[in-house]
């Protein structure tokens, strides 16, 4: 009964009744991401507890290369870049360049998971794996669980890619260009903490 | 091919869990068997399983629960009476490994299986109606999300039957959890039924923030919001901030267990306490996301039957914000004899103690808004009464277990039993009762019988003060938790006075049941035509009950707290229809959510049992699903104004015949 009383009748043209659901959607990501961001503090408050703890197995500065993981970082940072470069072009409703950038990131975020694979696996073959001590344990896990994000980040750049192709720039692919676009960002500025705490100061 | 499962991991030389076992297959069969007798597995699955409807979900949330509490309850009447026996070198009935296995799933089922889903249930059904939307932000999520937490419960109760159940309490510390110490899959259990159901929880913090934040009709700004919204917002703020932390945690367990690693083993530089900090600082948010909402509950139910706006609405949402900070600042009291040291211990003990000054403003709140209003004694608010003097002893036990000096005399002893035992029945469950009881018309149209829920409130009130009172008193002369067996007979009378009280609360719960067939038996009498049964003060009165699937024809505007309350005191207040209607666009079902919960099972069950294909064959199948949702672009419709109209004719009718 209330309900009609509490209305506004003779103004009740549905424009209140409208929710942006895009903006609801990009919203709702940044919660979900600021979720995520707690999982890796924790993982990182893990790494930081137990990384002095060797167990006689090697150090940090006995197993990390620099230079390797410099270039590892700077071609997920071109991908950041070239990500943005992909939603410039969405913001020109240009969606062949979108795709053709979301193609070049999917490359250098490929590329970043490949250089990851390959130091994991000389560190195993070494017999440096997990298993070793408490600080591999956790070297793994937190940047093994970044290295994860980027896979499922590059599945999700071919799924847009293929929904950008086939269904071009709707309100449903708008939205998820742009979460995924947070997503991008945000696993360069996890890195980037990976990047500082665990490897320059690791070997410094 | 089945990697660890054989035909041994079925107990069948243990004749408690058989029969139970046997109880549990002959119901399911008889509930199976009627649903197929009366051909109602396509209105199941169109109606309740692929629902999205918030309003459904909140109702299958809250049936399984309370399947569930009768679950977990048996766990605790089985361990009042093998303590009540099991005296002076008697061994009692029950075997130390299974119960090990009791008291860690008595924790686990009560905590995550039946408080969590009580909550997470009220807020599914009063959320969207009290702030004026017409569903959550993510309809498809929160489908997902109870789907996740069913498969959650679903693997618990299978370690029923299926090898066992973890043996370490219900948190599971290490390293007592780790392979060394419990290499069976007791724990495998534990991790991956937590890990399904917390990622859904997870999901559904987030669905409500967002809800509540962008979703709310116009004019309701945030201190325009009911207080129950206001509790579910802080709970939400908890959830998102606190469950990832429990994620982690039981992945770093799994990994240790899994692949061999070390942060939390005896060898190789892992480190127990770094479990024990994880775990609590996920641990202690999480009691608060069971409070607040229980405050909540008590906040609208005691507003309503004093007739009085709340007392002291801000000084309410402020307690409730300053809570939610504080809950995340204690945690190191659950382990003051770790040996942080007297500084440490010093200002956590403080931290803890600040909190009851928000809470002691709440208590006030509630007695103020009581004071020179016309209380109506309906069960709702007996639940209430009972609760804000159960609560607040249990508050002060809890400021005594605050000061780490009496910390090291009574950790680890009956007493912590009591203490929380002592907030959450008093706390939690008293509020999910009196929510059970205050928005049931809301949800089915018709009110529960007083006389059973008055009859149920006694029960529990009773039997928690004999169940618990006891072991307080016993903790001084030194009884300590999760003993299967004692030597000192002298406890023996007080632990078969705290047996009765368990049995007084079976009463409570058997007035329950009764009480529901009772409602169901006499719903004509009891009907709720109006859609405003207690006439209350907030949003999800103002539609009929049950409310239709859309919520609001129009949505409401308002531009007070207690705006629907304050329209009906106007004169000329009456049921006028509306002239025009406009197409209403709503979600549509989805086949989605149900699918991956279910796939989610079999993932969870091939992990525990090491069955390496199966798990990834589940895991392809649920990220198949995911996809198929993410290209599927026909997931909403418009309700057509017609159809709206006549729904809302019939209500404006029914409404009519009334007056």
């Amino acid at each position: 009964m209330a309900t009609d009383t509490l209305t506004n009748h003779s103004a009740h043209a549905p424009e209140h009744e409208h929710h942006d659901t895009g903006a609801i959607k990009v919203f709702g990501f940044w919660v979900y991401l600021m979720s995520d961001l707690i999982i890796f503090g924790s993982l990182f408050a893990a790494y930081a507890v137990l990384s002095p703890n060797t167990a006689g197995g090697p150090t940090p500065e006995e197993i990390f290369e620099l230079p390797f993981v410099l270039v590892e970082t700077f071609l997920l940072l071109f991908s950041s870049f070239t990500y943005g470069m992909a939603v410039l072009a969405m913001n020109d409703d240009r969606a062949e360049q979108v795709r053709n950038w979301l193609v070049i990131t999917f490359l250098l975020g490929a590329g970043f998971v490949g250089m990851e694979i390959y130091e994991f696996h000389n560190l195993v073959v070494e017999g440096f794996g997990p298993d070793r001590s408490a600080f591999l344990s956790s070297f793994f896990t937190l940047v093994g669980t970044h290295g994860t994000h980027v896979t499922f980040g590059l599945i999700w750049i071919l799924v847009m890619i293929f929904q950008v192709s086939t269904k071009g720039l709707t309100d449903v692919t708008r939205p998820r260009i742009m979460c995924l676009s947070l997503f991008w960002h945000f696993l360069d500025i996890v890195w980037i903490c990976v990047f500082t705490i665990v490897y320059l100061m690791g070997v410094l | 091919m089945f990697g660890k499962l054989s035909l041994e991991a079925i107990p069948y030389h243990e004749p408690i869990i058989m029969v139970t076992a046997a109880v549990i297959g002959i119901v399911g069969a008889a509930v199976v068997g009627l649903i197929t007798y009366y051909r109602k597995w396509g209105y199941l699955w169109s109606e309740w399983i692929t629902s999205i409807d918030h309003k459904k979900l909140g109702i299958m949330y809250f049936l399984v629960a309370l399947v569930m509490l009768i679950r977990g309850f048996a766990d605790a009447i089985m361990m009042r009476s093998q303590q009540a026996i099991a005296a002076g070198g008697a061994e009692g009935y029950l075997p130390p490994e299974h119960y090990d296995q009791i008291f860690s799933a008595h924790g686990v089922i009560m905590i995550f299986f039946v408080a969590m889903p009580m909550v997470i249930g009220l807020m599914n059904l009063v959320v969207p109606l009290q702030i004026g939307a017409r569903d959550v932000a993510f309809p498809f999520m929160n489908n997902l999300s109870f789907w996740l937490f069913a498969a959650g419960v679903i693997l618990v109760n299978v370690s029923l039957v299926v090898g066992e159940f973890a043996k370490t309490g219900w948190l599971a510390y290490a390293p007592l959890s780790e392979t060394a110490y419990s290499p069976g899959v007791g724990v495998d259990y534990w991790i991956w039924a937590l890990q399904i159901s917390g990622i859904g929880t997870t999901l559904t913090g987030i669905n409500f923030f967002v809800t509540i934040l962008k979703m709310r009709t116009k004019g309701m700004k945030l201190f325009r919001m009911p207080i129950f919204t206001w509790t579910a917002l802080c709970t939400n703020v908890l959830i998102i901030a606190s469950f990832p932390i429990l994620t982690a945690t039981i992945a770093l367990l799994t990994l240790d267990r899994y692949l061999g690693m070390h942060f939390f083993t005896n060898d190789l530089g892992g480190n127990q306490m770094m479990y024990v900090n994880m775990i609590w600082a996920w641990g202690h948010p999480e009691v608060y996301i069971l409070i607040l909402p229980a405050f909540g509950v008590f906040s609208e139910v005691i507003a309503t039957f004093s007739k009085k706006r709340l007392f002291g609405y801000n000084t309410m949402v402020w307690a409730t914000v300053a809570i939610t900070i504080l809950s995340f600042m204690v945690w190191l009291h659950h382990f003051f004899t770790m040996g942080a040291g007297a500084n440490v211990n010093a200002f956590f003990g403080i931290a803890t103690m600040i909190i009851a000054i928000p809470t002691g403003v709440k208590i006030f709140n509630w007695l103020f808004t009581m004071y020179r209003g016309r209380v109506q004694f309906t069960s709702p608010v007996l639940w209430t009464l009972g609760f804000i003097i159960t609560f607040t002893l249990g508050g002060m036990t809890g400021v005594m277990l605050a000061v780490p000096g009496a910390n090291f005399v009574l950790h680890n002893s009956l007493f912590v039993i009591a203490h929380f035992h002592n907030v959450i029945i008093g706390g939690v469950v008293f509020g999910m009762m009196a929510g059970y009881a205050y928005w049931f018309p809301k949800a089915f149209g018709f009110k529960l019988d007083e006389k059973w829920g008055k009859r149920s409130f006694w029960c529990w009130l009773i039997g928690f003060y004999m169940a618990f009172m006891p072991l307080y008193v016993l903790s001084f002369y030194g009884a300590m938790r999760r003993m299967q067996s004692y030597e000192n007979t002298s406890w023996q009378p007080l632990m078969i006075v705290a047996w009765v009280g368990a049995v007084i609360i079976l009463l409570g719960i058997l007035c329950t049941v009764i009480q529901l067939i009772v409602s169901i038996r006499d719903r004509e009498k009891n009907a709720d035509v109006t859609g405003d049964p207690w006439d209350a003060r907030t949003l999800e009165w103002a539609v009929s009950s049950p409310p239709p699937y859309y919520n609001f024809a129009h949505l409401p505007e308002v531009n007070s707290i207690d705006h629907f309350w304050e329209m009906k005191k106007q004169e000329g207040f009456a049921a006028q229809a509306p002239t025009q209607y406009h197409d209403v666009h709503m979600p549509k079902n989805t086949a989605a959510g149900p699918i991956m919960g279910i796939i989610s099972i079999v993932f969870g069950f091939a992990l525990i049992w090491h069955i390496w294909w199966l798990a990834a064959l589940s895991a392809a199948g649920m990220f198949v699903t995911f996809l198929m949702r993410i290209f599927n672009d026909d997931i909403d419709y418009h309700v057509p104004a017609a159809e709206v109209e006549r729904i809302e004719r019939e209500h404006h009718k029914r409404l009519e015949m009334q007056a």
